[in-house]
């Protein structure tokens, strides 16, 4: 197969701990001072020029926050954190509102176009066998250009940076932001409500099926600076809507943090399909530096029969704290989760999902692929509940997991709970590693090592790639052999 | 980090308060035990059994001396006899032990499961018990020893105190031998917090069957603790009906390579009860083999609560463990929790488990009315076969049918 | 040509030989069959030739065509033109079979330094192989081996070896768990491949298989090495004696 040989060829390439999309782009920026206070806040909601409103609402989270305390339950270790020791604003100057591509500070062209991320719109159509995907792409704390706009329009479609739609379409953010995710829902939630930079909007009207798809692309470029992007994704009734989220970061020493909330809405007959792949640095072979990822990611399956599904492909952050989630309230309504969540290094990966059956007759699906070497730890932790009126909720969980050498760990963690007596769920868990006569057999018929435990492997998290668009899983694909290198001896 | 919390509940209060006249040497454990408080829902243990929230009031700790005035359960059952009343050992109740076989009650300072060579692990429910308890029951099965009759430990509770019961068993190598521990008694206003430790040489073949069938309003929390040596074979049985609020903790740790441990458990629920069974497997050695499987059955508006955990230590390479939790829940408000983990940290191993919360089977329920079976009748026959699996590796038939008309006896009251 | 020469093997030193001075010599072009009782160290033999990790070789040399290799890795050997059919043929769940030959292909003819296959030529010879094993082409998509009968992977196995063109094939008692129709075409699939530069070593317990696969030696192995080598008459006189008569004279 294509993919499995250029992975492995790309493998080759590379050193053990090198990770492609550590450089930096060296521009001018406009800065918070550093430190985390009501001024900050009121600080980046100036910045924005945001409504009266907005700030309020930014103040009443600072607050709330303040009394709150950090989590403790997943398995992740990590010293504390010094929230004043880092910059919660930071977007190039250059920037300052571009009207069109032209404006947009060309190094800041030269970055995408090195990670790849194609943001004009020509560019795009040229190529022959990718399909139209619309960028929104966003640059530490502010949102540099969305592309395709004009063409969304024409469908109805709106898809913009959250802070252009606080301006624009305050009815529907004012509706909608804070629905899913409360604002106390836990304390980096509640941090992102007051702090949250940028970030995109998606609106998709009734009868919609969003022509293309669209996609947001997070780059962390700046030092000692944290992102907390907010994305608001609404679908009305009887819409569609596929979108994509990408994110890296620079190679550095220090630890940074990235705290974001997602939250999805689906009325009656919507569905939204919902795929990361989430590279930010994961630290350097010593475990040193490495983006903090504690991300909370949800999606309300509010209208009947609505759908929500989740894949990610996860194989960045020096510490992964996700548990992209789906409340299912409309009667009907179906909550997926595709997961594959490789681990290497010393990385650390606490996430999973959340399936609430809140409505009669809603389904779920969980299906997670760990992969864990060298020194980190991946757990799976994963939460699925049927309400006392859950009728006929229906829930199957697969979650199995690789270790690959004998210094990791993979921990499997399900909570089933529930309280209604036609409820079924079904859990599945199996952790196993690699055997040793399936890569025995691939050597027999000539692969190397490296290329059979990549063969075995994009086995093992077939089911999950066949959940992303055609693109992502070549990408995905190449990124998780990427994640495993060195891991075989 | 402790999670700080200024209010003490009225259940701590009384508890800091008769711990004030404990000897000196139970202070270290009943320190412990202050420290953190009943635990509650915050601690990842007890997330679905919150003791702070459920623990309404504690009871002085009992004197010696209760009278017993139930029978045994097992009363039909050919064994030798142990009885603790109230927590005491009660020599009027208990039969000449056989060669092999030692008793003593001590009042030295019992393990509170602060200690790592010790069979237990840090847990309030334990230092409490460390904290109160004035005499541990220390019984010695020496090696070889081969007891052809189950050792029933009756543990009985008289009235509306507290009893800190504490058992400790050590088995010599290559003994064989089968013991029963027995929850009877108590009243609403009891509470029962016992700790039964087992430490196994190497060789040995153990069967170890725990029954709670203590009053429906009682408050009872069992622990068990078990250490293993190599090449033995260990079976734990676990039946639970009794109790209000319960609590029924299983440490079990291989020490040596090359053990089997097979562990099952059933659970049968009604009214408001609220039963816990929680479970940690370690494998700390390698090339040790692991089986658990539990069942609840949770009718009205009871609940169920199954944590388990099976911990692969670094280098416990090839182990091979299994675990499966299944819940049948028979009405709307009646809530199963089940939380089954891996805590995987070697590579060669295979590990897996399994889940499923659910109703009976719709299929199979209406096959068996067209045949022309009543719908509780029905119900019942299958609840028999579920439950059944919990109970079809048991070896002492007597026993076997002794639980099995247990479990009659609630189906029939279902039905009633 | 493979060469064995005074080949001694066990699990481990110290630990008792599965291999106990073997000698072997394959022409190219020759058809050469193994048959002995179980635990002889047949398959033994054919894994040590491959290059299982398992094994530690005390002694000895096996060379192919002139090359060690004992000094190779697995993947080295295959693309040195080492094809071994396995007894129980591998599942990989998720890799489907068309994949699977894609990368071991190419793979081998990369490490001969030869030019990877375009899709539409890879897909000819794939075509052209299933075909004629009555292997259909939705087998193909699914896993490799997921699934598949016993009948059906041994298929698999043979259009691999006529993708992978290897200098000698091993044949690890290919014929078990085959019914008389299987076999024919598992054996009709073999006989194509055979060539005056190919040769093949054919692992058998039961003279079956040889009388459609017709061997041009036949050796019978016994206690880790060959106790007598014969013509292909010498799997008939087993067939009617039976092994028992060397058992004994082993034991004396």
């Amino acid at each position: 197969m294509v993919a499995v040989k250029e992975t492995v060829e790309q493998v080759k390439q590379l050193d053990v701990d090198q990770y492609r999309y550590g450089f930096t782009t060296d521009l001018e920026v406009d800065k918070a001072p550093k430190g985390l206070n009501e001024e900050i806040v009121r600080f980046i909601s100036a910045k924005k020029s945001e409504p009266q409103w907005m700030l309020d609402w930014r103040l009443d989270a600072y607050r709330r926050w303040k009394t709150m305390d950090e989590p403790q339950w997943a398995r992740v270790l990590y010293p504390k954190i010094d929230f004043n020791d880092s910059y919660y604003y930071a977007a190039p100057k250059k920037n300052a509102a571009p009207k069109t591509l032209d404006d947009v500070d060309p190094a800041i062209l030269d970055t995408y176009k090195k990670l790849g991320i194609p943001l004009r719109e020509q560019e795009i159509l040229a190529g022959v066998q990718m399909s139209k995907v619309a960028v929104d792409a966003v640059f530490d704390s502010v949102s540099v250009v969305t592309t395709f706009k004009e063409e969304l329009k024409k469908a109805g479609v709106i898809f913009c940076s959250i802070s252009e739609a606080i301006k624009d379409h305050p009815d529907l953010v004012k509706k909608y932001l804070g629905s899913v995710v409360p604002v106390t829902d836990n304390y980096y939630a509640t941090l992102n409500c007051a702090v949250f930079t940028d970030g995109s909007f998606v609106y998709i009207p009734e009868g919609v099926r969003c022509p293309m798809e669209l996609s947001t692309y997070f780059r962390i470029n700046e030092k000692n600076t944290g992102q907390f992007e907010r994305t608001l994704i609404l679908a009305e009734k009887g819409s569609y809507v596929s979108y994509l989220e990408g994110c890296t970061a620079p190679q550095r020493d220090e630890n940074q943090l990235h705290a974001a909330v997602v939250e999805l809405v689906a009325l009656d007959d919507a569905e939204i399909k919902y795929s990361t792949v989430q590279n930010w640095y994961p630290g350097d072979a010593e475990g040193k530096g490495g983006i903090y990822n504690f991300v909370t990611k949800r999606g309300d399956c509010r209208g009947a029969n609505s759908k929500i599904s989740w894949t990610q492909v996860e194989t960045g952050s020096a510490i992964t704290w996700k548990y992209p989630s789906c409340i299912l309230r409309g009667d009907n309504s179906r909550g997926e989760f595709y997961s594959i969540a490789v681990s290497n290094g010393y990385q650390q990966v606490d996430s999973g999902t959340k399936m609430i059956h809140l409505g009669k007759n809603t389904t779920s699906r969980i299906i997670s692929k760990g992969i864990s070497a060298g020194k980190s730890q991946n757990t799976y932790r994963g939460q699925v509940s049927a309400h006392r009126k859950a009728t006929n909720a229906r829930n199957f969980t697969n979650c199995d997991s690789l270790l690959i050498g004998e210094t990791c760990g993979a921990h499997t963690v399900p909570y089933l709970e529930s309280k209604n007596a036609s409820a079924v769920f079904e859990h599945e868990a199996t952790t196993s590693k690699i055997s040793e006569d399936q890569l025995f057999y691939c050597r027999q018929r000539g692969l190397s090592a490296e290329e059979a435990t990549a063969l075995i492997v994009n086995g093992f998290v077939k089911d999950v790639l066949q959940q992303l668009p055609m693109e992502f899983a070549v990408e995905a694909q190449k990124l998780i052999s990427i994640s495993l290198e060195g891991s075989v001896g | 980090m402790s999670n700080i919390t200024p209010l003490k509940t009225e259940a701590e209060q009384a508890m800091i308060a008769q711990g004030a006249s404990i000897a000196a040497d139970r202070k270290p454990a009943f320190a412990r035990f202050a420290d953190s408080g009943l635990p509650h829902r915050r601690i990842e243990a007890y997330h679905y059994t919150d003791l702070r929230a459920l623990l309404k009031n504690a009871p002085p700790p009992a004197q010696a001396g209760g009278k017993v005035t139930i029978a045994s359960p097992l009363a039909d059952i050919d064994a030798y006899k142990i009885t603790l009343v109230d927590g005491h050992y009660e020599a009027s109740l208990s039969s000449t032990l056989p060669q092999g076989v030692k008793l003593q009650s001590v009042s030295t300072l019992a393990d509170d499961g602060a200690d790592e060579k010790g069979v237990l692990s840090p847990d309030p429910v334990i230092a409490l018990n460390a904290a109160f308890s004035e005499s541990a029951l220390d019984i010695e099965i020496a090696a070889k020893t081969e007891l052809t009759k189950p050792i029933v430990i009756r543990i009985v509770t008289t009235g509306a105190h507290a009893s800190y019961p504490r058992v400790r068993v050590n088995v010599g190598d290559a003994a064989k031998a089968f013991i029963v521990e027995t929850h009877e008694g108590g009243v609403s206003g009891s509470l029962i917090d016992s700790v039964f430790e087992l430490r196994l040489g190497d060789h040995v073949e153990i069967d170890h069957l725990r029954l709670n069938l203590v009053d429906q309003s009682a408050t009872v929390l069992t622990t068990f603790g078990g250490a293993m040596g190599r090449e033995s074979v260990y079976r734990g049985h676990n039946f639970v009906m009794g109790g209000a609020l319960s609590r029924h903790q299983i440490f079990f740790r291989f020490e040596g390579e090359q053990s089997k441990a097979d562990i099952s458990s059933a659970s049968l629920l009604n009214r408001k009860q609220h039963a816990d069974s929680t479970l940690v497997v370690d494998h700390a050695v390698p090339e040790c083999q692991s089986r658990e499987f539990f069942a609840h059955v949770l009718d009205d508006e009871s609940t169920g609560v199954f944590q388990g955990k099976i911990i692969v230590r670094p280098g416990a390479q090839q182990t091979d463990g299994k675990m499966m939790s299944r819940a049948i829940v028979l009405e709307d408000g009646a809530t199963m929790n089940n939380k089954p983990e891996l805590e995987i940290f070697a590579d060669d191993v295979a590990c897996g488990h399994g889940a499923t919360v659910g109703a009976l089977d719709e299929d199979s329920l209406f096959y068996l009315r067209a045949r022309g079976l009543p719908k509780t009748e029905a119900e019942a026959l299958m609840l028999r076969a579920f439950v059944g699996e919990a109970l079809e590796k048991f070896e002492h038939d007597g026993l076997r049918d002794t639980l099995e008309s247990l479990a009659e006896a609630w189906l029939k009251a279902r039905s009633a | 040509m493979l060469e064995i020469r005074n080949l001694h093997v066990a699990i481990e030193e110290g630990t008792k030989k599965l291999l106990n001075g073997l000698n072997l010599t394959i022409r190219d072009g020759e058809v050469a069959a193994i048959m002995g009782p179980n635990g002889s160290g047949k398959s033994t033999l054919s894994y040590v030739i491959a290059g299982k990790e398992d094994y530690k070789v005390l002694d000895g040399e096996i060379l192919l065509d002139g090359k060690n290799l004992l000094e190779m890795e697995p993947d080295e050997r295959a693309a040195a033109g080492v094809f071994l059919a396995f007894q129980y043929p591998l599942e990989i769940p998720g890799v489907a079979t068309m994949t699977f030959l894609k990368a071991a292909l190419n793979a081998q003819r990369k490490g001969r330094g030869e030019d990877e296959l375009t899709t539409p030529d890879f897909m000819r010879r794939v075509k052209a192989g299933a075909e004629k094993l009555g292997i259909p082409q939705d087998m193909l998509k699914r896993g490799l081996n997921v699934g598949f009968s016993g009948g059906e992977k041994k298929r698999t196995e043979i259009l691999q070896m006529a993708l992978l063109k290897p200098s000698i094939g091993i044949l690890d008692e290919t014929d078990s768990g085959l019914d008389i129709d299987a076999l024919k075409i598992v054996s009709e699939g073999v006989n194509a491949l055979r060539s005056a530069k190919r040769s093949f070593l054919v692992i058998t317990h039961y003279q079956r298989l040889l009388n459609y696969i017709v061997p041009d030696t036949v050796h019978i192995m016994l206690k880790g090495k060959i106790v007598r080598t014969g013509g292909k008459e010498l799997a008939l006189e087993l067939e009617a004696n039976g092994y028992s008569d060397y058992v004994t004279n082993a034991a004396a």
